[in-house]
């Protein structure tokens, strides 16, 4: 495989992961802009654990490690920060990913803000295939009566309640599940580039993956996928094109393009790009079962 | 213990200084079809929001079947028996027709083993087949997947009434379920609640239209403006001098009662 199209690989792989993380949560309606935190808690907690300084303990036991440490401390942290909602609970997240990025760059022995060189190497013949685990494990998980409580309480939590479930304790679980995950796509960042740096999960990175979940879509498990794809490939693939017609002005202002691109998104598709209005359209048109459904608009309540 | 599947005593409730229930006390007998009605305003939603935990009572009780539940909290209401429709239709508007029956069955299921069971995957399970027959018999089996918010009023209206139901309550709270719905989805609805009431599950249903409440109902309990004004045979209901003076007096209702004989 080419050095560039295994690094954009690896990119779409971490991307997607760290997406499916941020969307399990977002799935009951949470609002989470604190991935780059996880991915840090992740990518150093598994660089220390598989350090000859630190425990010195494989990878893959490292990586196991690094995600359960992520999932206490995110359970801990869940009690806090799911006392807010909506755009509050944005601010309380990213203000966690900066308690976590200051705490880094102070300790000496993470290498502060010099970074930290991780020991073991994951090449994307490993990444890939953890990256189609987590998708399954994602869509298992979203399909399970849990998954069907986190849609519930991200429609209308009140009555979601009165059939019997447990909001908070569902929420919980929502966002440390989702956490380790992030967690998991930044130790294999780790692993795979070998080199951390604190200052590369930055709120910029954390905004990105946010971003990918809520165009995607958040009601149903293609969401982050979508969402990952189209936005690490549509930029490479505009300065592709770009440079193939020789348009410098198109390679340089291509994030202007996307930019405007993104608004006109959210305008004309502000539940994402994959509803589940249209993936019933799409599965029913795959059944090749035309039943000619009613697109009439309820009336609504009296 | 007592013949009485709910048991409401000196009910009050009042919002920012509105005296909204005051006072109320009525029981439901078990196995009954019990109406509650009353004109706009009188407190109707307010007594469902109170028994279903949406609201805590300023003071009084709640027992349903024996059980105190008056400080239970509203997740765990649904599983002391106790389940209710809305009369404002309170679906999840992205699920689809089928996983808002899911939803209903919430309460029927038993810990983390059907919590992780992958309902939504498998096309063939227990518990999409018992949602799906639920539908059927409801006569509104045509549209399992459809997601909710793109289907009619009148269908939604009658899926509120199927996802109350597959919880498997003893005491189905309905409100205004028939509000809305032509003759032919009305009459449905009265077959598939004689039906549930057939299974064993006492109703309490708040209705405006009194043709359905006479032809459904064995008794009816009347408030007005947070009181309750009347109980007894719907026979009488409309003979009551109290009742009579409550619905000619609000102007929204004035045609309810008196069409109705
Ligand atoms: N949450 C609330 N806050 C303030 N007032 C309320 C609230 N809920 C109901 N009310 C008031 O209580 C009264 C009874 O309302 P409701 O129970 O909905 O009547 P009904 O269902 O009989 O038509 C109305 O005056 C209504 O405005
Ligand atoms: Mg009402």
């Amino acid at each position: 495989m080419s050095g560039y199209l295994e690094a954009q690989l690896i990119i779409l792989c971490l991307s997607t992961i760290y997406a499916y993380g941020i969307f399990i949560p977002a799935a009951s309606g949470q609002l989470n802009l604190g991935a780059a935190g996880f991915i840090t808690l992740g990518a150093y907690a598994s660089a220390w654990f598989n350090s000859m300084d630190g425990l010195g303990l494989s990878a893959t036991v490292s990586v196991i490690l690094a995600m359960i440490f992520t999932g206490i401390v995110s359970f801990l942290i869940s009690f806090p920060i799911l006392r807010t909602k909506g755009v509050y609970m944005v601010l309380a997240t990213f203000a966690f990913a900066e308690v976590v990025s200051g705490f880094v760059i102070n300790f000496e022995f993470l290498g502060a803000a010099a970074g930290m060189p991780v020991d073991s190497h994951a090449s994307i013949l490993v990444v890939a295939p953890i990256t189609l685990a987590v998708m399954i494990f994602s869509f298992y998980f979203m399909s399970t009566r849990f998954g069907l409580a986190l849609r519930s309480i991200h429609d209308d939590e009140n009555v979601a309640t009165l059939f019997g479930i447990k909001v908070r304790t569902a929420k919980v679980i929502a966002f440390t599940v989702g956490a380790m995950i992030v967690s998991l796509g930044g130790s294999l960042y780790g692993l795979h580039f070998n080199y951390i740096e604190a200052q590369t999960f930055n709120v910029l990175l954390s905004i990105f993956i946010l971003l990918y979940v809520l165009m995607g879509g958040t009601q149903t498990a293609w969401g982050p996928l979508i969402g990952a794809a189209f936005f690490t490939i549509v930029p490479e693939g505009l300065r592709e094109i770009a440079e193939m017609l020789g348009w410098h002005w198109l390679a340089e202002g291509r994030f202007i393009l996307f930019g405007a691109f993104i608004v006109i998104l959210m305008v004309i598709r502000p539940e994402g790009i994959m509803t589940r209005t249209l993936q019933e359209r799409i599965a029913g048109n795959l059944r090749n079962k035309n039943n000619a459904v009613t697109s009439e608009q309820p009336e609504g309540g009296r | 213990m007592t013949d009485n599947i709910l048991d409401i005593g000196s009910l009050k409730k009042s919002f920012g200084g509105l005296v909204v229930i005051d006072d109320v006390s009525f029981a439901v007998t078990k196995a009954s079809k019990t109406a509650l009605i009353g004109p706009n305003g009188a407190g109707k939603t307010t007594i469902f929001n109170l028994l279903s935990g949406v609201y805590d009572v300023d003071s009084g009780s709640i027992v349903l079947d024996g059980v105190d539940i008056t400080r239970t909290e509203a997740h765990d209401r649904v599983l002391s028996g106790l389940s209710r429709s809305f009369q404002n239709i309170r679906l999840m508007p992205h699920l689809s027709t089928v996983e808002n029956v899911m939803l209903g069955q919430q309460a029927t299921s038993r810990g983390w083993r059907d919590m992780i069971y992958p309902l939504g995957i498998l096309p063939k399970n227990r518990w999409r087949d018992e949602a799906e027959a639920a539908l059927a018999d409801a006569g509104i089996g045509t549209y399992p997947g459809e997601v909710v918010a793109n289907l009619p009023y009148g269908i939604q209206k009658r899926i509120e009434v199927v996802r109350a139901m597959v919880a498997k309550p003893k005491l189905l709270l309905l409100d205004e379920p028939a509000a809305g719905l032509n003759r032919v989805e009305t009459d449905q609805l009265h077959q598939l609640l004689d039906r549930v009431h057939q299974g064993g599950v006492t109703l309490l249903v708040v209705e405006h239209d009194m043709h359905f409440v006479r032809s459904l109902c064995d008794h009816v309990v009347v408030l007005n403006f947070g009181e309750k004004i009347f109980e007894g045979p719907p026979d009488l209901v409309q003979k009551d001098p109290e009742v009579l003076k409550a619905y000619l007096g609000a102007d929204d209702d004035k045609e309810d009662v008196a069409n109705a004989s």
